[in-house]
């Protein structure tokens, strides 16, 4: 019944998932688009007023916008995912039960995973592109280059989150352990994992606890490229770890779903 | 009038050999792992289904039908013995088999968030037919199934009969050979059943190849030229409705029920007017050739039964003999 991934096939499902974005676009609008907004006047703007601009405390950034923009792009990447998959996922599995129809078809499961992987990441790429469109007008960025790479380094990011949390959801019997992994994994990661303040102001284990979340090689990759300070050893250990968790992901949640979906 | 699409591809309709048989089985196992132990839903059964056939699995819940047409629908592995769906294995040619097969699940894999007509459409673009021959057939299919006025409803919007016409119609979007449909009247209104079984009347009088399964007796009598009756994993019977009411009944059944708790002892005192007798908790069914001649019998030795009527044997009366039980509870 397993079968390798084609993408011929795989696109096959390009109607579907455009249909999907077109009924939900609307309804994730305010969350994806407006909220991110908030926060950038709520906590750049207005509480980055009272905090002074100092350099070699806020790692290269001149002004608390400058350093909290990029940390805020990339734990929106973060939270969009969380979203795009948990609950959808689960729901095609379980709810709607989805996926049972389009492997009825000549689709496979992994064709089936590389697609809504693919859609997630798109998400990503909707999401970060109005985020970062926003943030060129507050003119917190940089080099254009460097904001372009760190464009692309969201999709990686929205891919390293996407593809364990598939296969965690495919593990999952069903919704109530979601709870959980939003207040244990989602929250502490976006509030501690230097999104919002340099990950040096923490205690030495809670520093060392917080650079093996994949959030901080995500916010400290894009804030490196969206500032200009890039430090090439860095940033290979940031794509090396990223795409360690996209590709393991991806292989765990293709195995994990066809071991639930193929009995 | 309805104009009917043409679901039937020339491969379906050219009649051929044994080697052409559209499914073969032989030993044909499922087991599953649940929680340390193991449930042999099919313990070793032969089929064969030859090109145009209607063919059915009937038997009671639980019998192993389910597990059998979804390793058929080449979505379920085989635990053990040979497969051969259109002449491929399934585990090597799945895409290909369910590229050539037309499902209809037990349970609904519609997607209630679309409308009626994106349902047909989305799951026709799966097969990778191109975008303007799904939208004609969606239409032509709609028209079959009669729901052409509820194209733009969504699909929570219909009703239970509705939403499994939609699912036949989904299953013949990429024109199949071979069309699976696991139980697919269960739970719906006699009206909303004909109306089914007016549709898949209408594909087998085209020439697809129909293999369901069931537990209503007469939804077998009605559609299938060839059905086996399954229970407990295994295949006890097999054969035409006709024959197989022949071979393991009587061509009518008396049945007669009297007071509480008395058909029992009843049973003892008939026993010799029938060539056999079944008690059930609620009536003793006597079978016999002349059913009248039976209860006047019955009278004859001043038994006085509360209700008495005579019917012809069906399949509820060959599974009631192969198993002991009957086949709904
Ligand atoms: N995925 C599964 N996991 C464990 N047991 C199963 C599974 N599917 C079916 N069974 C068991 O196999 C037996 C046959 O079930 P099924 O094939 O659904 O019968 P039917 O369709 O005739 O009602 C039942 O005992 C059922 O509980
Ligand atoms: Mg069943």
């Amino acid at each position: 019944m397993t079968s390798r991934l084609d993408l011929r096939r795989a696109a096959r499902m390009t109607d579907y998932w455009a249909v999907v974005y077109r009924r939900t676009w609307k309804g994730t609008a305010i969350s994806s688009f407006v909220v991110p907004l908030l926060y950038i006047l709520a906590m750049g703007v207005l509480l980055g007023g009272f905090i002074k601009g100092d350099p070699s405390k806020l790692e290269g950034a001149t002004s608390y916008l400058a350093f909290v923009a990029p940390g805020m792009v990339a734990a929106q990447s973060m939270t969009t995912v969380f979203g795009e998959v948990t609950y959808p996922v689960m729901g095609m599995i379980k709810w709607h039960r989805t996926y049972y129809g389009m492997i009825a078809t000549p689709l496979g499961v992994p064709d089936v995973v590389f697609a809504h992987l693919a859609f997630v990441v798109f998400r990503v790429a909707t999401v970060a592109a109005v985020f970062m469109a926003v943030m060129a007008s507050f003119g917190v960025f940089g080099s254009v280059w460097g904001v372009l790479v760190a464009y692309l380094v969201q999709l990686l990011i929205g891919l390293a989150f996407a593809a364990p949390l598939y296969a965690l959801t495919a593990a999952m019997k069903d919704e109530s352990a979601f709870a959980l992994v939003f207040r244990l994994g989602m929250i502490p990661m976006f509030l501690f994992s230097g999104a919002f303040f340099p990950v040096s102001n923490l205690s030495p284990p809670l520093e060392a606890l917080a650079k093996i979340t994949p959030l901080w090689h995500g916010v400290d990759l894009t804030r490196m490229l969206v500032l200009g300070h890039v430090d090439g050893s860095m940033v290979l250990i940031h794509v090396v770890y990223l795409s360690v968790l996209a590709l393991g992901g991806w292989y765990g949640a293709t195995r994990l779903l066809e071991r639930r979906l193929i009995t | 009038m309805t104009r009917t699409p043409q679901p039937v591809s020339p491969a379906a309709a050219r009649v051929g050999a044994v080697s052409d048989a559209m499914i073969h089985a032989s030993g044909l196992r499922k087991s599953f792992e649940a929680g340390g132990t193991t449930v042999e839903a099919v313990k070793g059964i032969d089929v064969e289904v030859r090109p145009g056939e209607a063919f059915g699995f009937l038997g009671p819940n639980g019998a192993g039908k389910s597990s059998t047409m979804r390793m058929i629908a080449a979505v379920s592995p085989v635990s053990a013995g040979t497969l051969r769906i259109l002449g491929m294995d399934p585990a090597v040619d799945g895409p290909k088999i369910r590229a050539r097969i037309g499902v209809c699940p037990q349970e609904d894999t519609l997607d209630t968030e679309l409308n009626v007509r994106d349902n047909l459409y989305i799951y026709g673009r799966y097969f990778g037919l191109p975008r303007a021959e799904v939208r004609q057939r969606a239409e032509e299919l709609l028209e079959f199934v009669q729901l052409t006025e509820k194209a733009s409803a969504k699909v929570e919007d219909l009703s239970g009969g509705m939403k499994r016409r939609l699912t036949i119609a989904r299953s013949l979007i990429n024109k199949p050979d071979l069309l699976l449909l696991d139980e697919p009247t269960t739970g719906l209104d006699p009206q909303a059943r004909h109306v089914v079984w007016d549709r898949l009347f209408r594909l087998k009088q085209q020439g697809v190849t129909l293999v369901l399964t069931t537990h209503y007796m007469d939804e077998a009598e009605q559609l299938c030229d060839r059905l086996v009756v399954m229970d407990k994993g295994l295949i006890v019977a097999e054969g035409s409705p006709a024959s197989l009411i022949t071979q393991y009944s009587t061509r009518e059944v008396t049945e007669l029920r009297f007071a509480l708790g008395e058909n029992e002892a009843i049973a003892a005192q008939v026993e010799d007017l029938a060539e056999r007798v079944e008690v059930l908790p609620d009536r003793l069914l006597l079978y016999s050739a002349d059913g009248e001649e039976t209860i006047a019998k019955v009278h004859e030795r001043g038994l006085r039964p509360v209700m008495s009527l005579v019917r012809r044997s069906t399949l509820e009366d060959v599974f009631l003999r192969l198993t002991g039980r009957t086949l709904v509870d």
